[in-house]
C-alpha cells in the first residue's frame, strides 16, 4: 500500500507541474490581454494600459509570476478573479456543484444504459442486437457534442417544445442554493414545480455529455463480457445448474465489473472536457461555462487556477479508480 | 436399463470452414456404483461427448443422438429449465483446470454453498455447516478457515479438491471427471484420484473418468471406452483391455505406457490425432495405424462386436484375412 502510494505520487508530482506550466502559459499565449478586452472598441491609452498591467501584477518578469502562481497554490491561494473580483477558488466551488450534478447525471445515465446493452449484446453476440449497438455506439461515440447538442436542442426544444434551451431552473422560481445541487435544493423547496422544472433542464445536458460515456461504456462492457464469458469458470457455474441470470449477472458480470468499472472511472476526464462545450450550449451555469468566459475575457488567474483545480480533480478521480481496481480485484486485494 | 444411457452421440460443430465432426457415434452405459473410464488422446473428442450430455457446449455444436437416457429422463428433448435441475445435482462434471474453474471473485465458501442453495436450499447456517462437511470430506485442512479463501490463494490441488467438494456437494449420482490430474502435479494426481475412487466407493455414485493415461484406468475403472478422432474405437471391460486389446489404438496407447517401453525414452505413438483439415479417408486411425491396409485406406470401418476396425487384433496380430505383416509398413 505504501509503495503504490510512493510510485503513484512519483508520477502524479511531475504531472502536475507540468498541468500547471501548461495553464499558466497557455492563457498568456493568446493575443490580446484583461485590460484591452475589458476596454474593448473605445480602447485604452498606452499609459493607462501599462498602469492597469502593473495594477494587477502583470509588469513582473514572466517567471516571477509563474513563481508566485506555484507558490499561491502552495497556500491554496488562487488568486482573485480580474472580472468577478472573488477568490477563483470560491468562483470555482459555487458553480462546481453545477458541473458535478450534470456529469452525474451524464454517467449515470452512461451506465445505466450501457451496461445493460453492453451485456445484451456480449450474450447475444452477432445477434441484430449486437450489430445495431455496436454501430450506434461507433457513431454516438464520433458524435460532435456540439452539432450533437444543437440537433436535439431544435428537435425537442425549438420544434416539439418538450425541454427548455438553456440554464438550470426556469426563472419562475426562486431556490436557495443550500447544496448547490439544483435537483437537491429544488426537491427540498416550496416552490411548487421547481423539481419539475430542474429535471426537464437536466434532460437535454444530460443525454449530450453522456453520449460519449454511454458509448465507451457500452462497448468496453460488451468487449469484457464476451472475454469473461468464455473463461472455464463460467462453464463451471452453469455445471452447477444456476440459472442464466446467475451465470451472467453474478458469476460472468462480476469479473467483467473489474475492467469496466476501471473503464466508467477514467470516464471523468473525458466528462468534464465535454461539460466545457455542453455547458455553454446549454448555457448551464456550472465550471466549463465559466472557464470558456474567463478565456474569452483573458482573466487570466481565473484560467489557470481553473485549469489546475480541474486537473487535479482528474488525477484525483483516476487515483481513486486504481485503488477501487485493487479493491473489487479479490486478486490484488487478497495476494497469497 | 442402465442409470445413464447414451447411444450414437454425434456432435457437430459449425466452424469457419464448415463443419466439423468432433464426436461421431460414441456409446456410453453406467449403472450406480460403476466406473467407466474414456480413454484417448488429447483432440479425441472425450470432453466434448461428456460436455453435450451436460448441455454445456456453446449454440455452434449441433448435437445428435440415438437416445440419451437418465433415470428414466430424456435428455434430448428435456427442457434447459429441466436439465438444469439435474446437472450439478444427480449429474455432475469436475473439469481439468482447477485453477482457471473455480471463479476468483467469490470465496471458496461462496461457490460451494451456491451450488447447494440452488438444489437442495437450507439455511445459512445449514448450508455453511454442509460446507464445512463437504471440505473436510475431500480432505482440506481447516476447513472453517478455507470456507473464506480465495481459489487464487491456494493450489492447484487444492482447488481441485475444492472443485470435487463443490461437485458433490448435491450427492450426485453420476460424476464425470474430465481429466481431474492432467493439470497437477505428479505426487497430487494419485491423492486427487484416490480420493476420487474413496468418494465414489463411499457415496456409490457412477462416475465416468475421462483421461489419456492407460496407467490410470488399469487402478480405477471397471469398463473402458477407447475413444479416437470423435469415434469410439474398443469398448472392453479393463481386464480385457489390457490382456487383449483388439484395437490398433488400444495396443499403441498400451504399448506406449512407461513401464512397458523397451527403450529409455518415453514412447508416443507417432503423429497426432487429425483435426478438422487432415481428416484421411477410411478409418481414421490409419495414418498412424501400423497395420493400416489400402482397404483401410478407403473405406471407414464398421463395429465388428465392439471394435472399430477392419482387421481387429488377436494376440497384438491383425485377423480377418490381413493381407499381411509385409503390407503394413508403418507410414509416419
Ligand atoms: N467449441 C468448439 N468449436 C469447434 N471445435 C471444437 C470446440 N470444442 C472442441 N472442439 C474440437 O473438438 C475436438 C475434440 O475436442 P475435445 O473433446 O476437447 O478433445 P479431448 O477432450 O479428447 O482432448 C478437437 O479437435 C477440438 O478442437
Ligand atoms: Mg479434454
Amino acid at each position: 500500500m505504501f509503495r503504490f502510494i510512493l510510485t503513484k505520487l512519483g508520477v502524479l508530482i511531475p504531472t502536475f507541474l507540468g498541468v500547471t506550466l501548461i495553464a499558466f502559459s497557455f492563457i498568456r499565449m493568446l493575443p490580446g490581454d484583461p485590460i484591452e478586452l475589458l476596454a474593448g472598441e473605445r480602447g485604452v491609452t498606452p499609459e493607462r494600459h501599462a498602469e492597469l498591467m502593473a495594477n494587477l501584477g502583470f509588469d513582473r518578469p514572466i517567471w516571477e509570476q509563474y513563481f508566485s502562481f506555484l507558490w499561491g497554490i502552495l497556500h491554496g491561494d488562487l488568486g482573485v478573479s480580474f472580472m468577478s473580483r472573488q477568490p477563483v477558488l470560491e468562483e470555482f466551488l459555487t458553480r462546481f456543484p453545477a458541473t458535478v450534478e450534470l456529469a452525474g447525471c451524464a454517467i449515470i445515465f452512461a451506465a445505466l444504459i450501457g451496461l445493460p446493452a453492453g451485456i445484451i449484446a456480449a450474450v447475444k453476440r452477432g445477434s441484430a442486437f449486437d450489430h445495431t449497438l455496436m454501430g450506434i455506439s461507433l457513431t454516438g461515440y464520433s458524435m460532435p457534442i456540439f452539432w450533437w447538442g444543437l440537433l436535439l436542442i431544435i428537435l425537442f426544444s425549438a420544434t416539439l417544445g418538450w425541454t427548455p434551451v438553456s440554464g438550470r431552473l426556469s426563472a419562475l422560481f426562486w431556490i436557495e442554493q443550500d447544496t448547490g445541487f439544483m435537483l437537491i435544493d429544488a426537491f427540498f423547496s416550496d416552490e411548487e414545480g421547481a423539481f419539475k422544472s430542474a429535471v426537464s433542464h437536466l434532460i437535454l445536458p444530460t443525454i449530450v455529455l453522456g453520449t460519449i460515456p454511454l458509448a465507451i461504456i457500452a462497448r468496453q462492457t460488451r468487449s469484457a463480457m464476451l472475454e469473461v464469458l468464455g473463461e472455464d469458470y463460467v462453464r463451471t457455474a452453469r455445471a452447477k445448474g444456476l440459472s442464466s441470470f446467475r451465470v451472467i449477472g453474478i458469476h460472468a458480470l462480476r469479473n467483467a465489473l473489474i475492467t469496466v468499472v476501471t473503464v466508467i472511472g477514467l470516464q471523468v476526464g473525458v466528462l468534464l472536457a465535454g461539460a466545457i462545450l455542453t455547458e455553454t450550449i446549454f448555457s448551464w451555469p456550472g465550471i466549463g461555462k465559466w472557464m470558456i468566459d474567463s478565456i474569452f475575457r483573458r482573466d487570466y488567474f481565473a484560467v489557470q487556477g481553473g485549469i489546475v483545480l480541474i486537473a487535479s480533480i482528474v488525477m484525483m478521480v483516476n487515483l481513486f479508480v486504481d485503488f477501487m481496481y485493487g479493491l473489487i480485484n479479490p486478486r490484488i486485494l487478497h495476494r497469497r | 436399463m442402465s442409470l445413464l444411457e447414451i447411444r450414437n452421440l454425434s456432435v457437430e460443430f459449425e466452424t469457419a470452414h464448415g463443419l466439423f465432426r468432433a464426436v461421431d457415434g460414441v456409446d456410453l452405459e453406467i449403472d450406480q456404483g460403476e466406473m467407466v473410464a474414456i480413454v484417448g488422446e488429447s483432440g479425441s473428442g472425450k470432453s466434448v461427448s461428456m460436455l453435450a450430455l451436460m448441455g454445456l457446449l456453446p449454440w455452434t455444436a449441433k448435437i445428435t443422438a440415438d437416445r440419451m437416457n437418465f433415470d428414466g429422463q430424456d435428455l434430448l428433448t428435456i427442457s434447459q429449465k429441466e436439465r438444469r435441475k439435474i446437472i450439478g445435482k444427480d449429474i455432475s462434471m469436475i473439469f481439468q483446470e482447477p485453477m482457471t474453474s473455480l471463479n476468483p471473485c467469490f470465496t471458496v465458501g461462496y461457490q460451494i454453498m451456491e451450488v447447494i442453495r440452488e438444489h437442495l436450499g437450507g439455511t445459512k447456517k445449514e448450508l455453511k455447516k454442509r460446507a464445512i462437511e463437504l471440505l473436510g470430506l475431500v480432505g482440506i485442512p481447516s476447513p472453517e478457515t478455507r470456507l473464506r479463501a480465495f481459489p487464487h490463494q491456494m493450489s492447484g490441488g487444492m482447488n481441485q479438491r475444492v472443485m470435487i467438494a463443490m461437485m458433490i456437494a448435491c450427492n450426485p449420482r453420476v460424476l464425470i471427471a474430465d481429466e481431474p490430474t492432467t493439470a497437477l502435479d505428479v505426487t497430487i494426481q494419485a491423492q486427487i484420484l484416490e480420493l476420487l475412487g474413496e468418494l465414489q466407493k463411499k457415496q456409490g455414485m457412477a462416475m465416468v473418468l475421462i483421461t489419456h493415461d492407460m496407467g490410470v484406468v488399469a487402478e480405477t475403472a471397471e469398463v473402458v471406452n477407447v475413444q479416437y478422432a470423435g469415434q469410439q474405437v474398443e469398448r472392453q471391460d479393463v481386464k480385457g483391455l489390457f490382456n487383449a486389446p483388439r484395437h490398433p489404438y488400444t495396443h499403441a496407447l498400451l504399448n506406449a505406457l512407461p513401464e512397458r517401453a523397451t527403450s529409455k525414452r518415453l514412447p508416443s505413438i507417432p503423429g497426432v490425432v487429425p483435426g478438422l483439415l487432415d481428416r484421411p479417408t477410411g478409418c481414421l486411425f490409419n495414418p498412424r495405424c501400423k497395420f493400416a491396409t489400402d482397404k483401410c485406406r478407403s473405406d471407414a470401418p464398421d463395429l465388428h462386436s465392439k471394435v472399430l476396425c477392419h482387421y481387429p487384433l488377436e494376440d497384438g496380430m491383425p485377423t480377418n484375412n490381413h493381407p499381411g505383416v509385409s503390407v503394413a509398413e508403418g507410414n509416419s
